[in-house]
């Protein structure tokens, strides 16, 4: 009996391990220097998270229905520059160039759902093809220019990514009122578990007359709807934008959400544990900040994280440390 | 038979065929549009090229050898970023410095043992942990551009040593030698994949990797000195390119890694490993250049090269998938 | 068998266990030069165990093994066929990329200098072994471009390349065809021939007894003895096999029939299958019996909407319906139970209740959520009907056995409340005591008034729930048997393509 009961501690660490190693860490920081866990800093550092985090939440869709996104950063200095030359553009406005803006991203996002969900190509590759494609585009629509709004003192622009309600970020509020809408419809709808099945096994869905295709399709629009929000953050923050705002971030939204524990085979993971992977690189980054490190030093210690992270989570499923490979 | 044979044809001869279709299209749209005074397909114009695609072209035969292993390495932009930086650094260093231009093999060798150590971390975790070798070096990718910030913080490192750029800049039928370096490493590559042990082996691994272990091929040490070898590569693709641009910027060869595996699926080498090769990889890595280069030739905003390629990738997947089909026989998954 | 030669191999008292399960409980074996020893059980029984401890990939607590009377101790593959014991895997170990010859050379190809491989050597080697098995294809040929049973060639070529002293075939005969049978059968009577032991597994009794010098049986990870073809029988084999006499009568209890609940007129799939007509009636139990390959799996496929019939009608109670994906076909009513469990039935993942659900998830709502009610009463309602044996409807279908495992699929397509349940290899890789459970399972749900169809690769099977079989060859129906007037040879002449069972 004393083996199962390891067993089951092993299986609680292996599904909680990361919250428990948030925890740990939280304490550890909060110890050596207090200023870690005030409520400024935390929010400080929840709103700089929030751009990468809710695009998090939509590959998380994503990589749980067994697929890869690569294309979010470039579609996220997309739609940053759409909405901004659209909002500069006469007869616009915000309230015209927001809603223009998540059409045309959304759009993107079902072409890509479309290749990989309908016509069943490779999500590695088709959105590495879109990443380069949507940069492309982006490119020709700015004209390599940078986008800028002129009078900033005339529009409501600004309150996605400066404004708060409530003594709160107003970004803080869109990362976490989305969290918990995406948390509910993965957990508790009948799409989320098809999510689920299509991504465990999707020849197995499909012979349980899952439409496995129209799942995959719509994996893909939430996580374009997630990268339009964030764009408007990031766009609303800076009210203005460069083409290559974006470079680089689907690497780390990916980073975050595998640090949550989400496999890369999908059909496992959850919201709320990408969220934790979120503020965890969140809160190492404004940990070490603190610690009158660099931002760079971060790269280093996440890299060390997510491969910790991994080989702890195989390494208690094959129950052994080392890998058997000769 | 004959369908057999038309897909044959078309996996193995699909790239060069694209190649020119792209080179008469270029030419011809280019004179009949008289949009340029120049003839697109020019010797100057082709040598140039070969130069220009040397160091993306370098990293990508590494990558066909990690792919056909069924791997993946994502860190070899940040790779080549370091290499860059310890190559020109180490210039300065005070043991070297006191050796004038003698400190540039110095250098060198001291780049590319970074770019082999490197690989060798990345081999040893994906062999002696088993994660996936496409979280360690998405991981790592993050790890060594850190400590690519770590040495000179945001700032450029310079160091023009005249010598190394004369060396850079030499060349033999007007091919330079990054160029040289980069169809001495394709075909090195090649003849390894092809003719060695070691290669086949590579094969063996990524086609039916529980048979190979079967068969007594140590895949750990195997897949280890494939990681070694790309690290040395994306170095060595920093040496040729560096000695002669003497400055790195610590974000150079971002995207690399990306721009690396669209030329060698371009060039028909399987994801799922076991399949491909370095002439098409070549090939692929070809294609992409004569296409940026083929672009401007005709007049098109330098913009769009980013746009037509991902479509053609996509493309190119959407092909195979056509032609990998078995008819109306399938079963509708 | 003279007593006086000494084993090609030998192995002595092995025990194995597995935390719960003593898997192997002391097995002795021994096969000598020349000899063929079938090695026969039920799934489960302990066979793959003991070859996997032979192989070096399992160790032992107990028990030692000798080859050619030398102990040794086996720690890989690799170092087993250094000791000269080989293994002709049913899952094909191959590189379908490289050469016939590269293939066969895994892992020790010959070197020159710079690790450049000798490629004459490697050539002119394997074309003097391949001349051996009298094959048609040659060194050069990619694997990738070979039919499976010469692929399986290949296999048998890796045994010839070291001086084999045992080979153990495993389930070599699967997906062979008859006249690939012989060519195989030959190929083992050379080894034989060489004083090379053979060690021969299967569940193919006919093959046993054509082929074997003697039969060794497991049971339960136990050694239950040794046989002399020649002097048994395999009712005799059966019975130790399984303990007690195959409980698998002939069904002859007729149920009352209803309407015809499917009717099915000229179906064609391409090279498929081609002009299959049945129908099926509520209350009945139709079995569709043929070798791997004969179409039988495609055209339940087809009916399910995952194929793209070329011609025909199908017909649900008198109304012709068409069928373009599972939904379809689920929303008509006909449900499929499909050949590959763990690939095509369940997401071993999800938990229990969750995979009983997967098909009607929409309708287990309350607003615009799952409702955790309705999904437990559905779950509980079959774990009750099916008497599915686990810990909790949270575990995780992959933990369960095999039997729950299928219990879980059938009772997924039960709780949808179909006209037509079909299902295909009902007991495929399902232990003795599970297989009757779900057979009397099948025979019930037809007494229910439900229409079932079976398809299946064991005689025994079909016969025993069948009310009337349809014998299918080459992607055609040959002949629909009742049965009674069904018998073991007109079946097994109308599944192999010999006339003799007129079409009916």
């Amino acid at each position: 009996m004393a083996e199962t009961n390891l067993k089951a501690l092993g299986g609680l660490l292996a599904r909680q391990g990361i919250l428990v190693a948030f925890v740990v860490f939280m304490i550890a920081f909060a110890l050596w220097n207090p200023r870690f866990i005030e409520i400024d800093n935390v929010f400080s550092v929840i709103r700089s998270s929030a751009i990468l985090g809710v695009m998090a939440l939509g590959v998380t869709f994503v990589v749980i229905g067994g697929n890869l996104d690569l294309s979010v950063g470039s579609l996220l200095s997309f739609s940053a520059i759409v909405v901004l030359d659209l909002h500069e553009t006469p007869g616009f406005g915000p309230a015209l160039a927001i809603p223009a803006m998540y059409a045309m991203t959304m759009g993107i996002g079902a072409v890509i759902g479309f290749l990989v969900g309908y016509l069943k190509l490779n999500s590695l590759i088709v959105t590495l093809g879109m990443l380069s494609a949507i940069h492309g585009l982006t490119l020709t629509w700015s004209g390599g220019q940078n986008m800028d709004i002129a009078n900033q003192q005339e529009t409501w622009f600004g309150i996605f990514g400066r404004g708060t309600a409530l003594g709160i970020p107003i970004p803080v509020l869109m990362f976490g009122l989305l969290a918990a809408v995406l948390a509910i419809i993965l957990a508790k709808t009948p799409f989320g578990r098809k999510v689920y099945a299509v991504g465990g096994n999707g020849t197995a869905a499909t012979f349980s007359g899952i439409p496995r295709a129209r799942v995959v399709f719509f994996t893909y629009i939430i996580s374009s709807f997630c990268v339009a929000t964030a764009g408007l953050i990031q766009a609303s923050r800076t009210m203005g934008a460069q083409n290559t705002v974006g470079q680089g971030m689907e690497l780390e939204v990916l980073a975050a959400v595998i640090l949550g524990g989400a496999s890369l085979l999908g059909g496992s993971g959850t919201v709320f544990k990408t969220v934790i992977g979120v503020l965890i690189l969140g809160f190492i980054q404004n940990g070490l900040l603190l610690a009158g490190l660099e931002f760079y030093v971060q790269f280093v210690v996440t890299w060390i994280i997510i491969i910790l992270a991994v080989w702890l989570d195989i390494a208690t499923k094959r129950g052994k440390l080392w890998s058997p490979i000769a | 038979m004959q369908r057999e044979t038309l897909k044959n044809l078309l996996k193995n001869g699909a790239i060069w065929g694209f190649i020119v279709l792209e080179l008469v299209f270029f030419q011809v749209v280019g004179s009949v549009l008289s949009l340029s005074e120049t003839a697109f397909i020019d010797p100057d114009n082709m040598l140039l090229l070969l130069k220009q695609s040397a160091p993306i072209g370098i990293i990508a035969v590494g990558m066909t050898v990690i792919m056909i292993n069924g791997n993946i390495d994502l860190s070899v932009g940040a790779t080549y970023a370091l290499a860059g930086i310890v190559m020109l650094d180490s210039m300065t260093w005070p043991i070297f410095v006191g050796l004038g231009d003698w400190a540039i093999p110095f250098a060198w060798l001291m780049a590319l043992l970074t770019g082999c150590a490197l690989g060798l971390i990345n081999g040893l975790i994906v062999w002696k942990t088993g994660v996936d070798a496409f979280i360690v070096t998405l991981g790592a990718m993050l790890g060594f551009r850190g400590l690519v910030f770590m040495y000179n913080g945001q700032q450029p490192t310079y160091h023009l040593n005249w010598t190394m750029v004369d060396i850079a800049e030499w060349g033999v039928f007007g091919l330079q030698t990054s160029a040289l370096v980069f169809i001495g490493v394709s075909l090195l590559v090649w003849l390894m994949m092809t003719r060695t042990v070691h290669g086949r082996n590579a094969y063996a691994i990524g086609n039916n990797r529980e048979a190979a272990v079967n068969a007594g091929i140590r895949v750990g040490p195997h897949i280890l000195i494939n990681f070694v070898l790309i690290g040395f590569l994306a170095a060595l693709s920093a040496v040729a390119f560096y000695s002669g641009s003497g400055s790195v910027n610590p974000n150079d060869g971002m995207l690399f890694e990306l721009w690396a595996i669209t030329a060698v699926v371009l060039g028909g080498t399987k994801l799922a490993g076991g399949a491909g090769s370095i002439v098409g990889t070549f090939g692929g890595v070809i294609a992409i250049q004569l296409l940026r280069k083929g672009l401007g030739h005709i007049g098109a905003q330098t913009e769009t090269v980013n746009l037509v390629i991902g479509l053609i990738l996509i493309a190119v997947l959407l092909l195979d998938k056509q032609l990998n089909r078995q008819g109306q026989q399938e079963l509708k998954l | 068998m003279t007593t006086d030669r000494k084993p090609a191999l030998r192995l002595e008292g092995i025990v194995k266990t597995f935390p719960g399960v003593r898997a192997l409980d002391g097995v002795s074996f021994e096969v000598y030069p020349g000899e063929v020893h079938a090695l026969m059980g039920e799934n489960g029984a302990g066979k793959s165990t003991l070859m996997k401890v032979l192989g070096g990939i399992y160790q032992p607590e107990e028990g030692r093994i000798f080859v050619d009377e030398q102990e040794t101790v086996m720690t890989s593959p690799l170092q087993a066929k250094a000791k000269g014991v080989m293994f002709i895997h049913q899952e094909l170990s191959l590189a379908n990329e490289l050469s016939v010859a590269e293939n066969i050379y895994l892992g020790a190809l010959p070197r020159k200098s710079f690790g450049r491989v000798d490629w004459k050597m490697l050539f002119d080697r394997t074309d003097a072994i391949l001349d051996r098995l009298k094959v048609g294809f040659n060194a050069r040929t990619l694997v990738g471009d070979l039919s499976i049973a010469n692929q399986q060639m290949v296999e048998i070529a890796r045994a010839l390349t070291v001086n084999a002293r045992a080979v153990i075939f495993d389930e070599p005969t699967a997906s062979l065809t008859d006249a690939e049978k012989v060519v195989l059968f030959e190929v083992i009577e050379s080894l034989q021939a060489e004083g090379v032991g053979i060690v021969y597994i299967s569940h193919r009794m006919e093959e046993i007894f054509k082929m074997t010098d003697r039969i060794s049986v497991l049971r339960d990870g136990s050694y239950r003895g040794t046989l002399t073809t020649a002097e048994t029988n395999e009712d005799e084999v059966t019975n130790m096999m399984i303990g007690r006499s195959l409980d698998l009568s002939r069904n002859h209890a007729h149920a009352e029939l209803g309407d015809v609940a499917l009717q099915v007129e000229g179906l064609s799939c391409h090279a498929l299958f081609q002009d299959v007509s049945f129908e099926v009636r509520e209350g009945e139990v139709l079995g569709f019996y043929g070798l791997v390959g004969a179409g039988r799996t495609e055209i339940a496929e087809t009916l399910f909407g995952l194929r793209t019939p070329s011609a025909g009608k199908i017909f649900l109670k008198g109304q012709e319906i068409r069928i373009h994906s599972p939904i379809q076909a689920i929303q008509n009513g006909i449900s499929l139970v499909p050949e590959s469990r763990k690939e095509q039935g369940l997401v071993l993942g999800m938990s229990c209740r969750d995979n009983i659900t997967l098909p009607q998830v929409d309708d287990m709502t309350a607003g615009p959520f799952v409702s955790d009610g309705a999904e437990i009463s559905i779950f509980d309602q079959y774990r009750d009907k099916l008497e599915i044996k686990t810990p909790s409807w949270r575990t995780a279908v992959g933990n369960l056995s095999g039997g729950n495992q299928q219990k879980i699929v059938i009772g997924k397509w039960l709780s949808m409340r179909p006209e037509v349940l079909i299902v295909d290899e009902p007991t495929r890789g399902i232990d003795v005591g599970s297989k009757a459970e779900i057979h009397n399972l099948l025979r019930d749900l037809a007494k229910q008034g439900y229409a079932v169809i079976v398809i299946s690769s064991e005689m025994p099977e079909v016969l025993h729930v069948a009310d009337r079989i349809v014998a299918m060859y080459h992607g055609k129906v040959i002949r629909t048997f009742t049965a009674e007037e069904v018998t073991e040879d007109s079946l097994i002449q109308a599944i192999s393509g010999i006339e003799g069972g007129k079409a009916a």
